[in-house]
């Protein structure tokens, strides 16, 4: 395919100390055919935004947004106390001049070629397109170990602005026995352009991550991430993804709990208007007994958009005593919104709780009803339940996410920078 | 107390309405006046429940005939909001449950455009948060209650107390009570009626919908109607529950069989 071929050919050849991951990255990308509709798992993913970025673009990030520009959206918030802010811009160090607080180190050297594709590889997705495109393009991979309860939030935070572009970002977390973390991801775009995410977490025993993505994009621009965590026994992560705005997004969450008895807990809201398409892929399996996963996806589909959500559980014959529940709901703001939802278990163990459910619905009229019937517009009436149907998935991200206003961001709301 | 001169707040003459293609209402007559409280009686299917919705504006039902004035307004052209917003007030028997909408922000967006209809101020967040604390004790409620998701995981009885609530914020002129003493235990059921008591005034007007005389015990209405088969097959005082409540409702039938012979 020509596109494929132009892309490679823009992609700079490999140098500095990811050089052997980025040329593995391009090999794979040579030998695997582009994700297509005839594979089970882009079946009902259009990914004509993707194709219509020049490829010869992709050799390099968008030029960095002026960061007082006008024309972004919305401005970024100014780091705060207990928030350490990292900006991801694809090709400068993010931790340049950054005093890093107790408990986070530099992963280097020898434990981070070890540890590095750890987490994609337990998680089934190294050899996944959009993970090879990200290791054949990112030129540095923040990585940290983390070692007790650290105290700041980590915020990494990526604008690919207006122009053309690919911007790769790669991280790799390693959490120690019993360390805690709390990371939010925001990613912002706004053109065409495209923004890859590949983010391995590694919780060691009852180590706990709480992770948020906040994610908008713009017409014309391209998210594709992997978030893919392995799991120890006893740890917790929670993670809750949010996205809006992109032409084509494309989220794969990938928890393995390696040895069971973790916890997951996954909130996901994905919103989509006009023609965009958004697509959740999430896999979590269960390698152990007594693990469990509480996982809540939804939608808000409006315009002529479209939705994806394929949520696949596996619990083998090792995973006894799982308790896992999964509950996809989406909301049609339109008639020509469509959505395609599909839970996927696979169940091998006979001890098991696994619970799925999937909903699809409209705004109930009753609920508008009983909000009119207390003198709110109804246009105002819908907002508010549609602000409600959202907080229920956004009151998951860190505390830190709340100076990002995710919901009018989410909504193109104007927000405030305070 | 009554007075035959105070101003007529509701006034429904020969209304009729249907639910797909359902009649249900088969012309209902009522006159509210200013400090009065009506009673509204019968069976399950008689119609009571669906009164109170096509006064308030429900979509799902459809008038076919007859009129509405509200304060000399013609109600039936007006949207559910703008009901609400003039000061009609439905106590739903089912109040909604609706998550994520915290129950503070509900009560502050209504209450600011009933205020906004009487050409007053938005109230600020601390001239709200003032009002709903000394609205809270009308129906003894924790004000915890008002950091939760609107009506999500309350008790019937708490959610029938946050209905009175926002009774008690709205000020209505007219108030509709469908059924609000339904699952309610004893307990409750005092403190809703306590609070529909000290909201009731002589400028104001309440209509009961109800099942059971035990709320009559609590509220004392002025006038008692019994409504069978869509319409109001009599009217009397505070006596007429007692009697429903000594010997049934078998004369309704007896009544509505002659009424089908003639």
């Amino acid at each position: 395919m020509a596109w494929a071929e132009a892309l490679r050919d823009a992609l700079p050849l490999a140098q500095g100390s990811l050089a052997p991951v980025r040329e593995r990255g391009r090999r794979g990308l040579a030998e695997r055919p582009m994700p297509g509709r005839r594979q089970e798992s882009w079946r009902f993913t259009d990914l004509a935004a993707l194709l219509a970025l020049d490829p010869g673009s992709l050799g390099h990030p968008p030029a960095i947004p002026a960061s007082a520009s006008p024309a972004a959206p919305a401005l970024m918030p100014a780091p705060e106390a207990g928030i350490l802010q990292l900006r991801l811009d694809g090709s400068g160090d993010p931790l340049a001049g950054v005093a890093l607080p107790e408990g986070l180190t530099i992963l280097e050297g020898v434990e981070l070629e070890q540890a590095l594709g750890q987490c994609l590889e337990a998680s089934g997705c190294r050899d996944h397109w959009p993970v090879l495109l990200n290791k054949a393009s990112a030129e540095r991979v923040l990585a940290l170990r983390v070692r007790g309860a650290v105290q700041p939030t980590l915020e990494l935070v990526s604008d690919a602005g207006e122009g053309p572009g690919l911007l790769p970002l790669r991280v790799l977390l390693l959490l120690d026995e019993q360390a805690s973390l709390s990371l939010l991801q925001v990613h912002r775009s706004s053109g065409a352009n495209l923004t890859s995410v590949v983010v391995e977490a590694h919780l060691g025993r009852a180590a706990r991550l709480q992770h948020g993505v906040l994610a908008t994009g713009a017409e014309g621009s391209v998210l594709l991430a992997h978030v893919a965590a392995l799991q120890e026994p006893g740890s917790e992560l929670s993670l809750a993804t949010a996205t809006a705005g992109w032409e084509l997004a494309r989220l794969e969450p990938r928890i393995h709990q390696a040895g069971g008895a973790a916890r997951s807990r996954l909130r996901g809201l994905q919103m989509v208007r006009v023609r965009q398409l958004a697509d959740t892929h999430s896999l979590v399996h269960f390698a152990g007994p007594e693990g469990s996963l509480d996982q809540l996806h939804k939608v808000v589909a409006d315009g002529a958009a479209r939705s994806v959500f394929n949520g696949a559980v596996r619990v083998p014959r090792e995973a006894q005593r799982t308790d896992a529940a999964q509950l996809s709901r989406s909301l049609l703001l339109s008639d020509r919104a469509r959505v395609d939802t599909k839970p996927e278990l696979e169940i091998v163990a006979d001890d098991v709780r696994c619970a799925h459910g999937a909903t699809v619905s409209r705004l109930q009229q009753d609920e508008l009803f009983y909000l009119q019937s207390r003198g709110i517009a109804a246009v105002q009436a819908a907002r508010l339940l549609l602000r409600g149907y959202c907080e229920e998935v956004l009151r998951d991200l860190p505390p830190a996410a709340a100076r990002w206003q995710p919901l009018s961001a989410l909504l193109g709301e104007p927000t405030v920078v305070r | 107390m009554l007075r035959p001169d105070a101003p007529v707040l509701l006034e429904i003459r020969d209304l009729h309405a249907r639910v797909e293609d359902q009649p249900i209402l088969r012309g209902v007559n009522l006159t509210i006046r200013a400090g009065e409280i009506h009673a509204v009686m019968g069976r399950n299917g008689s119609g009571k429940s669906t009164l109170s919705k096509v006064l308030a504006g429900h979509p799902a039902y459809s008038v076919t005939a007859g009129t509405v004035h509200y304060r000399g307004e013609d109600l039936l052209t007006l949207a559910p909001e703008q009901r609400a917003r003039i000061g009609l007030f439905l106590g739903f028997q089912y109040p909604v449950e609706i998550p994520g909408v915290s129950n503070l922000e509900f009560l502050r967006v209504a209450t600011n455009a009933r205020r906004a209809e009487q050409g007053q101020d938005e109230l600020d967040t601390f001239a709200f948060e003032d009002l709903v604390r000394e609205r809270l004790q009308v129906v003894q409620m924790d004000p915890a209650f008002l950091e939760r998701s609107l009506n999500e995981g309350f008790s019937g009885g708490e959610k029938k107390r946050n209905e009175i609530l926002q009774m008690a914020m709205l000020e209505p002129l007219v108030a509709i009570l469908d059924e609000t003493d339904s699952g309610l235990d004893i307990d409750a059921l005092r403190i809703v009626a306590g609070g529909v008591n000290q909201l009731a005034g002589p400028d104001n007007a309440t209509l009961l919908i109800t099942h059971y005389q035990r709320l009559l015990d609590e509220i004392t209405p002025d006038y008692v109607h019994v409504m069978a088969a869509g319409r109001i097959l009599r009217t009397g005082g505070r006596e007429l529950a007692l009697e429903l409540e000594r010997s049934g409702y078998d004369w309704v039938d007896r009544e509505l069989a002659a009424l089908e012979v003639v």
